[in-house]
Formats: C-alpha cells, structure tokens, sequence
C-alpha cells in the first residue's frame, strides 16, 4: 500500500475543466490513476478528459462514482473553500495544488478539517505519488520508481531532484508526499513520518526541508523519541539572507527564527545524516541499506 | 507587504483602538504647521519600513513648531539602513507611565493566530523572548471564536495591569484581532502600547505586515504599497510572475522551483562562489518570461557568469532552451553562462543549446553546473 494512495485511490479532480486540471488528469490518467471524476460547479454533466464523468458539487461526484480522494486544481481565492467542500463530503483525504492561498483562510480550514478528520495535503504542493500504482499531482512519474525509500519535502522541483537521483542509483521510493511551501499546512512532516513509520513498505526515509518556520526541528524531536527507521536530510536556504520570502510563502528567516543552519544542527543531533547537496542523498541512503 | 507605521496606526485606530492626534509631514515646513495645530511638544517619527528607527535617530521630541521644524530637517533625507527618510509623522507627545508589547502573530506550528504581550514594551520582543521568555504571556486565538473576553483579561493580569484599565485593554486587544483579521494581516504590532499619566492605554507605534496572498481581496492596501520596499530589480521581477531577491555574490541563477533555486544558491557558496540572486521563473516559463529574467539578472553589475539549473518535468527541456535562446537573441549577454537541463527530452534541450553561437558551458549534475559557474566567473573567459 504505501502511504495514503495506491492502485485502490479514487480520484476525483476539483477543478477539472481549467486548464490545469485539463492537463493534469490526463497526465495522471495516463500514469495509471483512477480518476473517476471531475468537479466544476455549473458543468456537471459534461466530460472531461474524454471519459471522466464532471458533476456540479462534489457531494453529487461522491455520491455517484465513491471517490475516496480529491484533488484540487482551483485558482487561490477559491481554492479554501473547495477544501472546505471536500471535506463536507466527507472525503477522507484531500490534495491542494493551488499556490497563493491566503494564510488566513488556510488558518479557519486546518481547524475546521481537524473537526472533520478530513487530512489534507499543501496547499501549495505538487501532491503525492506511490510509484506504479498512483500519481495524484503534478510531479513527472516517469522519474519515479518502486521501492524502500519514503520521501517527504516541502518543495516541488527539488524534490524531482533527489528522486531522480535516487531511481538513477536504482534506489525506489514507497510513497512520495509533497506537504508544500506555505506557512500554514494540512500536513506536516511529523504526520507524514509517522505514516512512514506506521508503513511496511517503507524501511527509511528522506526528508527534505528549507528555511522558515521550526518544522524541521519539531520533525527532530519525533525522529528521536518516535522513530525507528533511518532519515536522511537536505535542508535548502543556507544562503538565504533574513527577512526574505524566499518564493514559498512559507521559506523566510523571521525574528533571528527559521534558519537553515539551525534546522541542520537540529537533525544532526538526533542522528539524521544531512546531505551537503541533494545529489550526495542516494549516497546516504545506499549506505543505510 | 509592509505597511508604515502611520499607515498601521490609522487601520487600527479604525477599529477601536486609541492612538496620538497626528499627521505625517513631507517637508520641514508641513511639520512645522502641524505642530503648531496640534499644540505642545510632538514627536518626529521617520515612516520608513525598517526597525530600530529610534537607534538610528529617526525619532525625535519637539517641544515647539521651531524645533518641529529643525528636527524634521534633519530627519527627512537622513539614511536609516539604505532607506532614505521620504515622511515624517508628527505625532502629539505623550507622557509615558508605562510601556507594554502587544502583538499577534502567527504560529505554525498550532497554525492558529497567537496573541502575545508583554510589560517589557519598547524593546524588540525577539529579545524578550531570548532574555526573559517568562515576561511574555501568550494566548491562542479560536479561529471561529475569537479573542475571548477571559483571555484578554488573561494577558491584562499577565502584564500586571490593574483591574480598572482591563476592560480598556480588552476594547484595544479586540480591536487588534479584529484588524489583524479584516486586514489579512500576518503580523499586528503595539509597540509600545502606553499608560500615560492619566493611567489612559495610548497606541504610540504600530506595525501591520500584510499577506502577500490576500492582497487580490485588499486592493486598497495594494495601492498603499511603499515601492521602497523592494529594489527596482525585485519589483520588475514580481510584476512580471518572477519570484526574485537581490544578492551580494556573482553568480546569477535562474531556476525552476523556489526550492531548488534555494539549492542552486547554496551550491554555487559550497563550490567557492557566491550567488547574485535568487531567482525561480516557475513552471511552464516561456522565452518572454526568460528573457525577462534574464534581463533582471545581468542588470546587476555584480554578475560575472549565469547558471540556469531547470529541472524538466511537466516543463519541455528543449522549450526550455529555446526560451533561453531567444532571451539571448534579445539580451545579448556577454558573460559565460552554464546551462543544466534535465528532465524532459533533456537531449533536444542540450542540442539545441549546443548549437547556439553563444558559448553556453553544459553540465550534467547540478554540482558540476555549479562548480563550472563559479570556476567560469573566476576565470578571465574570451567572450563569444
């Protein structure tokens, strides 16, 4: 199984007739992901993708086809409240894409999807992927192979950076989970690596992290007090000056806070060997096989 | 986005929370007139978006228009931390009985907005939290209860203010949430919040960041934006969909992904060099947009060899280097450049670069495409 998806994920696509939406589920249809419906509001009846069926709400695509997860592909100023309906539906796990959501709104969802136990991934996220069975996101599958390794990052391309890395060395990866650049998330590494724990599948961990906020160190001290499986380390923004969002929303040095020496100290003393350059990850990893 | 502290005051004051009469002032003489309107001594306060304006000697008393006028003379065109002072605000003085910190921010951790305060006003409260963290007390905000009546009792007790001035308090507490929430704020900041000597709670400085996220829902405050804030580079990049910060180093980078053009940065330092900037062009970027991009990078004098680092995975390799070859056409640089491209159909996209006039330096890894920039910009290269 992996983590969170697999071939049993059914996939609903909020958003599915822009063009983000559009191209990304026949990307994801064609990596193999049962995408069994599509949602815009005032274009239910219509088809997407050739084959996939679109409905006004998502309770009705729910209702009709037993999504089990979606994915959300919706401009920022709608995108929270296209959470908030996911999780109304009662869909167990929702994915946003979306950059750019006000950090306020994401503030009122997170509650209100801990009241619901809806999980969510990102926002501001590529999603995630269990290489050959499922790709709910953006990412490149064809980078991606089967295997030992789980991989949490808060980036995007970085994180196709080490995965390419590691295929190449002929290392695979369990599940990929992509928990986004935004200061406020649904998912942090801590949830995910307890998932990870928690994973047959699964025998170590990679985690990628960068400036801003302590999530890195918070990660730390579950590794030391929770952790049995190896994690491996990058930590990107070395060099980043202070006061700087750094693209992410969520990756700026604030009040002395949020630095990347601090969050490399912080993994090094649990015992996380902390890569130098993400090439030098399989290196790591192969060593801990 | 930043906002100054007049600005921050007077939303504020919007909802309920008591600040000094003033107004701001451009030229020495309109800081005279409002002295002189507002009677009494007056305090020169430099609006420019940086902290320790005090330190710097951009805050002043005046105790008449004369000297409001000498002292704003002296303030207005002073250089405090590379900004030039363009306003003053001529604030009434008030007579400082107490000092205290309040402030919201936002955790990440519990993701909820945090109120904190502190009856070590006046001082940054970064450093309160470093030398007496037990100074600070701090309340979590229910997003959809509010500040409660208890909790602002809470903080009034915590900072020990008598039970006569809680239910003021508690009006300027509500009042900051309030405006934290209407104005998308990610950070709201009383510092100091005063008791003068009539024991009334007076709102002398204020601070508001603002979402940068939100700001399509506040186009008012968009409008407010202090272009001082960014440099000219930082500003062309934001505006045409670039994300862009202005380094010391020279090596210019171009990348996609805030990530990896983090990474990017830190390799070029690891290998000897120092990054010029950072630079994400995001997905899907088009020739335009490079070439934009590039503009912006080889604007800066500092930059002596470029490193794109793309990492292709919905994005096209080989669109990507004819982006880069038309931004070279309209560019024309002069400077050697390292080109890595991976992902999707990397080998169009090198081919086609091999094939440019432009002496465009390939690498492979991202280490080797860093290691060639930094040995690149050392090195005295004949130009192509």
């Amino acid at each position: 199984m992996s983590i969170l998806v697999d071939k049993h994920t059914r996939l609903l696509v909020q958003g599915i007739t822009g063009k983000e939406g559009t191209f990304h589920t026949q990307e994801m249809m064609a990596y193999g992901t049962q995408v069994v419906a599509g949602v815009t509001p005032g274009k239910g009846g219509q088809w997407a993708a050739g084959k996939v069926p679109v409905f006004d709400t998502v309770q009705e695509a729910v209702e009709a086809t037993n999504a089990n997860a979606s994915i959300i592909y919706v401009p920022a100023r709608f995108a929270a409240d296209a959470i908030l309906e996911a999780a109304d539906a009662g869909l167990p796990l929702v994915v946003c894409i979306t950059e750019g959501v006000p950090t306020q709104d994401m503030i009122r969802t997170c509650a209100y999807l801990d009241q619901k136990g809806t999980r969510l991934i990102g926002p501001n996220c590529p999603g995630l992927i269990t290489p050959g069975e499922s790709k709910v996101g953006i990412m490149p599958g064809t980078i991606h192979k089967p295997g030992p390794v789980g991989v949490v990052s808060r980036s995007g391309t970085l994180t196709y950076e080490v995965v390419y890395a590691l295929t190449l060395r002929g290392i695979g990866q369990s599940t990929c989970v992509g928990i986004g650049g935004d200061p406020i998330i649904g998912s942090d590494f801590i949830n995910i690596l307890t998932l990870f724990e928690d994973d047959p599948l699964t025998e170590q961990v990679v985690l990628i992290g960068e400036i801003g906020g302590n999530d890195e160190e918070r990660a730390a001290e579950f590794i030391a007090a929770k952790m049995s499986k190896p994690v491996t380390a990058f930590i990107a923004g070395r060099t980043a000056p202070p006061g700087k969002r750094m693209g992410h929303a969520g990756a700026i040095i604030q009040g002395g806070s949020g630095l990347a020496a601090d969050k490399i100290a912080a993994l090094e003393a649990v015992g996380v060997q902390v890569a130098k350059h993400p090439e030098q990850i399989p290196d790591l990893v192969a060593a801990n096989r | 986005m930043k906002l100054h502290e007049y600005q921050s005051k007077r939303l504020f004051a919007k909802f309920g929370v008591p600040i000094p009469q003033g107004q701001v002032a451009s030229s020495p003489q309109d800081a005279r007139r409002i002295a002189q309107e507002l009677g009494g001594p007056v305090v020169v306060k430099s609006q420019v978006l940086v902290g320790g304006r005090g330190k710097a000697g951009g805050i002043k008393l005046a105790a008449t228009p004369d000297q409001a006028y000498q002292v704003a003379s002296q303030i207005l065109g002073m250089q405090i931390k590379g900004l030039t002072v363009k306003q003053v605000l001529i604030d009434q003085a008030s007579d400082i009985q107490q000092e205290i910190y309040l402030g919201i921010v936002i955790d990440r951790a519990q993701r909820r907005a945090v109120m904190m305060a502190s009856s070590e006003g006046g001082v940054e409260i970064e450093q309160v939290a470093q030398e007496n963290p037990q100074a600070i007390i701090r309340v979590t905000i229910d997003p959809f209860l509010g500040l409660r009546g208890y909790q602002a009792n809470q903080i009034a007790m915590g900072i020990g203010l008598p039970r006569e001035q809680f239910r003021e308090f508690a009006k300027i507490a509500n009042g900051l949430y309030q405006a934290f929430q209407a104005y998308d704020a990610s950070l709201a900041e009383i510092n100091p919040l005063i008791v003068d000597k009539d024991g009334k709670l007076l709102a002398v400085d204020g601070k508001m960041l603002i979402d940068d996220n939100a700001l399509f829902r506040h186009p008012d405050l968009a409008e407010m934006r202090d272009l001082d804030e960014e440099a000219e580079s930082e500003r062309e990049a934001r505006l045409a969909g670039l994300s862009y910060v202005d380094l010391d180093g020279e090596i210019g980078c171009m990348v996609n992904g805030a990530g990896l053009a983090m990474t990017t940065m830190d390799l070029t330092k690891l290998f000897d060099g120092s990054p010029a900037n950072f630079l994400d062009i995001g997905g899907g970027a088009g020739a335009d947009k490079v070439a934009t991009a590039l503009r912006i990078i080889l604007a800066d004098p500092k930059v002596k060899a470029v490193l794109f680092n793309i990492f292709g995975g919905i994005t096209r390799c080989d669109q990507v280097a004819q982006g880069i070859l038309a931004a070279l056409d309209q560019v024309q640089p002069d400077l050697p450049m390292v080109a890595r491209l991976v992902g999707t159909n990397e080998e169009q996209g090198r081919a086609i670069l091999d094939q440019s006039p432009y002496k465009l330096i390939t690498a492979q890894t991202l280490a080797d495409a860093a290691k060639k920039a930094v040995a690149a910009s050392k090195a005295d290269i004949a130009r192509a």
